[in-house]
């Protein structure tokens, strides 16, 4: 089992950020590498056990599905069903605990998955930066502006 | 029940910053609203169970017990056992995380507690901005000196200052004001402006020679009072601006700016004038240990408490008195009783010859005294032997008329003697703080009450031992520089 943890502090109020990040058909807006996405069977985006079907600018399509999705304690998560990144068992969580001092969000996305022997390193790499901290950044510059 | 939560992020790597919360008894060189803290026991301050002992600078004091501490989640749970304030339930967490963008460190502080029915909105906020917003600045800043340890070279050069120097060993007149030169902090030392300095009979004895604590010439004196100019590498209790006291040798009060190793040397708190703390620091951590730690005394046992008008003797009495004994002094004159009784004394004996076992006997329906404390020495010791109740305890604080010649016949009594030194009980710097706060609590709600009677600059310390040997003082005298 592989475990990634990324953080950082989100320059922006608490409910601003969680109204963007709680849409889980919200990718496209606030990640750069989303294309495009859809909510299988068009049940509501906040519906529990809903499924995610998004395309990545690189062509992948991926499929996640919604666990946990709390307004109470600004936190969701969701697994990996299909995806073309060779992982398994893969669960993310992503959780905005607000910052009293200073009145903005420290946002904490982790994930856990298995994965071939050998492929630890990079995929870990690319999930922790190339997912995860490259969203952060693109929703910090989206809330700046 | 109120719940308060306060966070904040800190420009530094985790490790860092659990390094110093982890330990729990770091918070009073971080925290600006705490002096004095000590784990009680001398337990790892990363022991799960360990209780913390402190006071706030408001006066306050507060005893909490490390509930968890977690070095992979980076948490600390605590509880309040008791405090001088009345909340009930108080359980809180500091967690930390890592953030990893910029690698700094996320700090969540939360807590649950009861107060008094329509107080709830005073203690949130107390505890919310003056104890977490306050804690999250206070170790901001603690980390930036850590950072910026040049900064203390600023003060880097000697100071020069006044001390008062014994020339040779001898009468008063043996005493000197001299300009000297108070040297940078070396590591594990602090140097201290000081602004009251309390002058004791063991000065007298010092410069007499009669204790070999000094080598002519050198400065006289055992405690002081005043603020911290700086502080050397490795002391992390005090911080420049800080108002200190200490009572301890090597001798070297007497003087303006002094620099001496920081172990020693305790914050005071708010409401404790340095004046008070400078008469009273020796005596009273004296009368501490004697009545706590020596023996514990306890309500309603009969107490004989020698040279009761004296600096000792006076602080005795008004702390037994407290603890629920019966006080019984001895005095040398009327005038004598009359303020022993003042303090406390519930039967001042006024006594010119060291007689005094007859009527202690008297006092106690022929049981004697459970506890002597006696700083009289060789003359009394038959006295004091007859005065002594069946399994009695004997201290020998002082000997003012010389030292014992032989051991008493502790076996008539069953007795205990004890020959104790308060520079004994003060080594170790957590028991120091127990017995300094122990202090200033009874300062502080009455129980003593310190009496500055006698000021004198600090280049008339000859008047001052002059004035202390013809026992034309009562109460503290303190030299003021």
């Amino acid at each position: 089992m592989i475990k990634v943890y990324t953080s950082s502090v989100i320059e922006a109020p608490a409910d601003a950020v969680w109204a963007q990040v709680r849409d889980f058909n919200g990718l496209p807006k606030w990640t750069p590498f989303v294309a495009e996405s859809r909510i299988e069977g068009g049940v509501p985006a906040d519906k529990i056990g809903c499924v995610r079907n998004f395309r990545l600018k690189d062509g992948g399509v991926i499929r996640e599905q919604l666990l946990t999705l709390s307004d109470y304690d600004y936190q969701c998560s969701y697994s990996i069903l299909e995806s073309p990144m060779g992982v398994e068992n893969y669960v993310a969580t992503l959780k905005l605990t607000p910052v009293t001092d200073g009145n903005c969000p420290c946002a904490e996305w982790s994930a856990e998955f298995d994965c071939a022997p050998g492929r630890e390193r990079e995929l870990a790499q690319n999930i922790a930066q190339g997912v995860f901290q490259a969203a952060f950044n693109s929703l910090k510059q989206l809330l700046r502006n | 029940m109120i719940r308060v939560t306060r966070s904040a992020v800190i420009d530094a790597p985790i490790g860092r910053v659990w390094e110093v919360l982890r330990d729990f008894n770091s918070h009073w060189a971080w925290h600006p609203a705490l002096g004095e803290s000590s784990i009680v026991g001398g337990e790892p301050a990363d022991q799960v169970g360990c209780v913390r002992n402190f006071f706030l600078k408001d006066g306050n004091h507060i005893r909490e017990q490390l509930l968890a501490l977690s070095d992979r989640d980076h948490v600390s749970t605590y509880c309040i056992l008791d405090a001088t304030l009345p909340m009930k339930r108080y359980v809180a967490t500091v967690q930390l995380k890592h953030v990893t963008d910029g690698d700094r460190t996320f700090w969540n502080w939360q807590s649950t507690f009861e107060v008094p029915r329509g107080r709830e909105k005073e203690f949130a906020k107390l505890v919310g901005k003056g104890v977490y917003e306050g804690g999250f600045e206070g170790l901001r800043a603690y980390l930036r000196r850590g950072s910026l340890a040049p900064a203390r070279a600023a003060n880097a050069g000697a100071l020069q200052c006044q001390a008062v120097v014994a020339t040779a060993f001898g009468g008063p007149e043996v005493l000197r004001l001299e300009d000297r030169a108070a040297s940078a902090p070396g590591p594990g030392e602090v140097r201290i402006r000081q602004t009251a300095v309390g002058v004791n009979y063991i000065d007298v004895y010092v410069r007499k020679g009669l204790y070999r604590m000094i080598d002519p010439p050198a400065p006289l004196g055992m405690e002081a009072a005043g603020e911290v100019v700086d502080v050397g590498d490795g002391v992390a209790h005090l911080l420049p601006g800080d108002r200190v006291a200490y009572a301890c040798p090597p001798p070297g009060a007497y003087a303006s700016v002094r620099t001496m190793n920081a172990d020693q040397v305790v914050v005071l708190p708010d409401d404790i004038s340095e004046e008070t703390a400078a008469a009273a620091m020796l005596k009273g951590m004296t009368t501490e240990y004697l009545l706590h730690r020596t023996v514990r005394v306890r309500p309603g046992q009969a107490v004989l408490v020698h040279a009761a008008a004296g600096g000792v003797g006076l602080l005795l009495c008004q702390w037994a008195k407290a603890l629920g004994a019966k006080v019984i002094g001895t005095v040398s004159s009327e005038d004598k009783a009359r303020l022993a009784r003042a303090h406390g004394c519930d039967f001042p004996i006024v006594t010119g010859d060291y007689r005094f076992a007859a009527e202690v006997r008297n006092l106690t329906n022929g049981r004697g005294a459970e506890v002597i404390y006696d700083g009289l020495g060789r003359a009394a010791a038959a006295e004091n032997l007859e005065a002594l109740a069946f399994t009695g305890h004997w201290a020998m604080y002082g000997q003012a008329s010389g030292p014992h010649e032989a051991l008493p016949d502790l076996g008539a009594k069953s007795g205990t003697l004890s020959r104790p030194v308060l520079f004994h009980y003060t080594a170790d710097r957590a028991q120091l703080t127990e017995i300094a706060g122990n202090l200033f609590r009874a300062l502080r709600d009455g129980t003593l009450r310190v009496a500055v009677n006698h000021r004198y600059p600090l280049g008339a310390a000859a008047e001052a031992h002059r004035d202390l040997e013809a026992r034309r003082t009562t109460g503290s005298v303190v030299l003021l520089p």
